[in-house]
């Protein structure tokens, strides 16, 4: 977990506007002083302050940039490839599809597993939002929403809600019932207001509260009960496409990435963008972070997948190949973090060793650009979510040393 | 007024003008209407601005000094709110949206602050566009024109071009590169042209090409002074050594690599390969013995050993039975861990709970002579009770973590004997068993009008089908 997140946060009056609120401590003028993130913000779009030029401000921007790299560079005393020798080589895996989620009537633009690890939630392009249990293949309940393109859905940890928004601007949270009959549209309940599309939502520990991320370039902390804006996240200059929350103890941070190539992690307590990575070359599609909590990994446009050393603060490893061409939408990591899943737009999921930065396996089946893999919270199935209507969910087969399986019935 | 396409195929989203209740119908043919959808709302708008400018009955313009020039036919934010509302006739926040629509795109601009688009109620002063640049004119802002704009600005004055425009020059110089030779020449002949008009006409020019390319391409990126001082706090932050941070990636990686089933087969049998649950079934909370596995995985951290809350579970019982053979310094971790989950509940709770749960949270934790106080050092306690005057969800952070590290310390001890006890190295109950353990353990909590459990209840819906 990230050492920073042990500083208790301060909370008191602002520097500036005086009112009491969680504080960042920054400095100005090199002088460290305590402002809410509403004053930062303000205090930042301001102009030139006295004795500041475009051109000074410029010169210690770059300065300070290069000071930054500089520090990073010392600590890189080894690479991951390095470090990865000791561990032994993966068996070729063999995975094969084993069943086939059929019953939306759309793309499938988004999925959830719930805490019980056999339950999902699926969302798709015509506004349908679909409860299942994987296991039996039962749809438990549905609801139609009433924009297209529901581009974010989630479970919540008791099982008992599910989350969901897109074009239309909100998320809205779906309390579930057990009587089949009740339409779940009456008990909707608006939460996240946006002025663009959600792109991404979650949940935190509980119920009560959800994280999103909007194409209008911010993320936002709500709480559910209220509808109440508890903080917003700026920082990101464009559409921000994916969002995931830490899983350490402390659990106090978030990373964001958007259509601005820069992937940030977030302290949920102040709303300070803690860490800024600029790696890739194109949009990134898909954040989502190792099981430790220590490191992440994002998917982009320009067909690689990135994993990222939060302690260190560098990436780490770029896992790409010459004949993937096709932008990668989605990653997540397998329950120990040796595997990462990630989903092509070429309708392909390749499985890669972490560690090592090879690809282990490719998995061939959907029929159109996957938009959404997950592995289930106990890690036994990875569930793929696609734009041929259909979600897939794999498991390990029976091992067959010799071949890697290359498709499925 | 950027709009951001994704790769989605989502329809251009249409332009914010329905507020508009004029129903002028012009004769004009729309040539550009297939590549430029928003043309007829903006026809309409056009029709508006034309009327506004009307010398007899539009908004009153007048004279103003700026900058040592003087510009003619300036007029302030407030008149045209006021033509607006007049000619309207409809709400204030309508007539403001209304307005700024106007601004945004580029009918009319602001001559202060002229890279904030929007209308001011006030005496802020602004300028209706030349119709040469308005945005219906069947010209595309094309690259090459700002280019040779960028480039003529760069002549007139070196290093005069803001951070994005920067940004957008160099791009262009790439992009461009085959034919940069003419506009390099285009922009000194612009540049000399300029130079032979008067300084009011000059001036007057120059703000209206300015406002066009403020409109066509919009500034991004943060402010300087704000990444500066991202800068400076991700220099100061403490980091670790790569050998550090990626060794302990690789210890999890081993640590975690027999609980991992896509690498190590699940015992007794993966649910989604065999169609059996007795994997999910006995690793429900409730279960007689917990598997082998899962109490290993308990002894990997602290956090495994609370987030199942099986074995937060475990925790407790074994604190209390210990309780009378176990030396003080361990029988303050109930307390502890009391504690540490009312903090979770504060810090996950609703926004309207958290005064009353910081109340009953500081009576019995945290006030002298509280029924169970916990020991943290006085610092850390000083500042809880302090903050605690404004109960905010993080206010027990400090506390929270304090206690978890005192909890760290025994974590060994305990997931040594939480192994021990479990003697059974149960790898499965029958489904059956463990349904009927449910239902009396359901009849139980119902007859202790406890919330129900939903889980259980629908997996047990499933089971009847």
């Amino acid at each position: 977990m990230c050492d920073q997140t042990f500083v208790a946060i301060t909370f008191g009056p602002c520097d500036c506007c005086g009112k009491a609120s969680p504080l960042m401590n920054i400095y100005i003028k090199s002088e460290a002083t305590n402002y809410c993130s509403f004053c930062v913000e303000v205090m930042a779009t301001q102009g030139l302050q006295a004795g500041e030029s475009a051109a000074s401000l410029k010169k210690e921007s770059d300065s300070l940039k290069k000071k930054l790299e500089e520090e990073r560079a010392k600590l890189s005393d080894i690479e991951l490839s390095q470090v990865a020798e000791k561990i032994e080589v993966l068996a070729p895996l063999s995975i094969k599809t084993r069943r086939v989620l059929k019953g939306h009537g759309n793309k499938v633009l988004c999925m959830d597993w719930c805490k019980d690890k056999r339950r999902l939630v699926s969302s798709s392009q015509d506004g349908k939002v679909i409860v299942w249990d994987a296991f039996t293949l039962n749809k438990e309940h549905g609801v139609t929403l009433p924009c297209t393109w529901v581009l974010a859905c989630a479970y919540a940890p008791s099982g008992c809600a599910v989350a969901c928004g897109g074009l239309d601007n909100k998320c809205s949270v779906f309390p579930l019932s057990l009587d089949k009959n009740e339409n779940l549209n009456t008990k909707k309940k608006s939460v996240a207001m946006h002025t663009n599309y959600v792109s991404g939502c979650t949940f935190t520990s509980s119920d009560m509260q959800i994280l999103t991320s909007s194409g209008d370039g911010t993320c936002a902390l709500w709480d559910v009960e209220s509808g109440q804006l508890l903080q917003s996240f700026h920082g990101h200059t464009a559409d921000v496409l994916s969002l995931d929350l830490a899983p350490s103890e402390t659990g106090n941070t978030f990373v964001s990435g958007g259509c601005d190539r820069k992937a940030n992690v977030w302290d949920m307590r102040s709303g300070q963008n803690i860490q800024s990575f600029e790696c890739h070359e194109s949009d990134i599609n898909c954040v989502k972070y190792y099981p430790s909590g220590d490191a992440f990994a994002s998917a982009s446009d320009d067909a690689t997948c990135r994993f990222y050393d939060l302690r260190a603060d560098r990436e780490v490893a770029v896992y790409q190949k010459d004949s993937i061409i096709f932008g990668a939408s989605t990653v997540d990591f397998s329950l120990s973090g040796r595997l990462l899943f990630a989903g092509y737009n070429d309708y392909t999921i390749n499985a890669w060793d972490v560690l090592k930065g090879t690809r282990v396996s490719a998995l061939f089946g959907h029929e159109n650009r996957v938009s959404r893999v997950r592995v289930s919270p106990d890690g036994t199935a990875l569930c793929s979510a696609s734009w041929d209507n259909t979600l897939r969910y794999l498991g390990f087969g029976w091992a067959t040393y010799s071949t890697v399986s290359k498709g499925f019935r | 007024m950027r709009i951001c396409l994704r790769k989605v195929d989502l329809p251009l989203s249409p332009a914010p003008i329905s507020i508009c209740r004029m129903t002028i119908r012009t004769a004009r043919p729309n040539r550009g209407q297939h590549f430029r959808p928003r043309t007829h709302c903006l026809n309409k708008l056009e029709s508006i601005v034309v009327e506004m400018q009307d010398p007899k009955s539009g908004v009153k313009g007048s004279e103003q000094k700026l900058n040592v020039s003087t510009i003619p036919h300036v007029i302030t934010g407030k008149d045209v709110i006021a033509w607006i509302t007049n000619k309207m006739k409809t709400t204030p926040e309508e007539v403001q949206a209304f307005g700024t629509m106007l601004v945004a795109y580029g009918y009319i601009y602001p001559l202060q602050n002229h890279k904030k688009l929007v209308l001011c109620n006030d005496s802020s002063l602004y300028r209706f566009q030349t119709p040469y640049f308005w945005p219906t004119q069947k010209w595309v802002a094309e690259d090459s024109d700002y280019a040779i704009y960028l480039a003529k600005r760069n002549i007139r004055k070196k290093g005069m071009l803001e951070a994005y425009e920067q940004a957008h020059y160099s791009h262009l110089h790439d992009w461009l590169n085959h034919k940069w030779d003419f506009i390099v020449m285009q922009a000194t002949e612009q540049y000399k042209a300029g130079k032979e008009r008067n300084k009011p006409d000059r001036v007057v020019f120059d703000c209206q090409e300015r406002a066009y390319w403020i409109v066509s391409r919009p500034p991004f990126g943060l402010p300087l002074s704000f990444q500066n001082i991202f800068y400076q706090q991700a220099i100061m932050r403490s980091k670790v050594k790569s050998s550090v941070s990626l060794g302990a990636l690789t210890k999890y990686v081993t640590t975690y690599k027999n609980h991992d089933p896509f690498l190590a087969p699940c015992l007794p049998s993966n649910p989604w390969q065999t169609d059996h649950d007795a994997y999910w079934t006995c690793n429900t909370r409730r279960i007689d013995v917990p598997t082998k596995m899962r109490v290993e995985r308990w002894s990997f951290s602290l956090f495994e050993l609370l987030s199942d809350l099986r074995g937060r579970d475990d925790f407790k019982v074994f604190l209390k039975k210990e309780f009378s053979g176990m030396p003080p310094h361990l029988m303050r971790h109930l307390s502890n861990l009391a504690f540490w989950e009312a903090a979770e509940e504060l810090k996950w709770g609703t926004a309207s709970s958290m005064t009353s749960k910081a109340e009953t949270i500081f009576k019995t934790f945290l006030a002298p002579g509280a029924p169970r106080w916990i020991n943290i050092d006085g610092r850390t306690m000083g500042l809880t009770v302090k903050g605690l005057d404004h109960p905010h969800r993080y206010v027990l952070e400090a506390a929270q973590t304090h206690v978890f590290l005192l909890m760290k310390k025994v974590h060994v001890l305990v997931s040594n004997k939480l192994e021990q006890n479990a003697q059974n190295r149960s790898l499965g109950v029958h489904p059956v068993i463990v349904w009927q353990q449910e239902e009396e353990e359901k009849a139980k909590a119902a007859a202790a009008s406890a919330p129900v459990d939903v889980k259980a209840m629908m997996s047990k819906i499933d089971r009847k089908k």
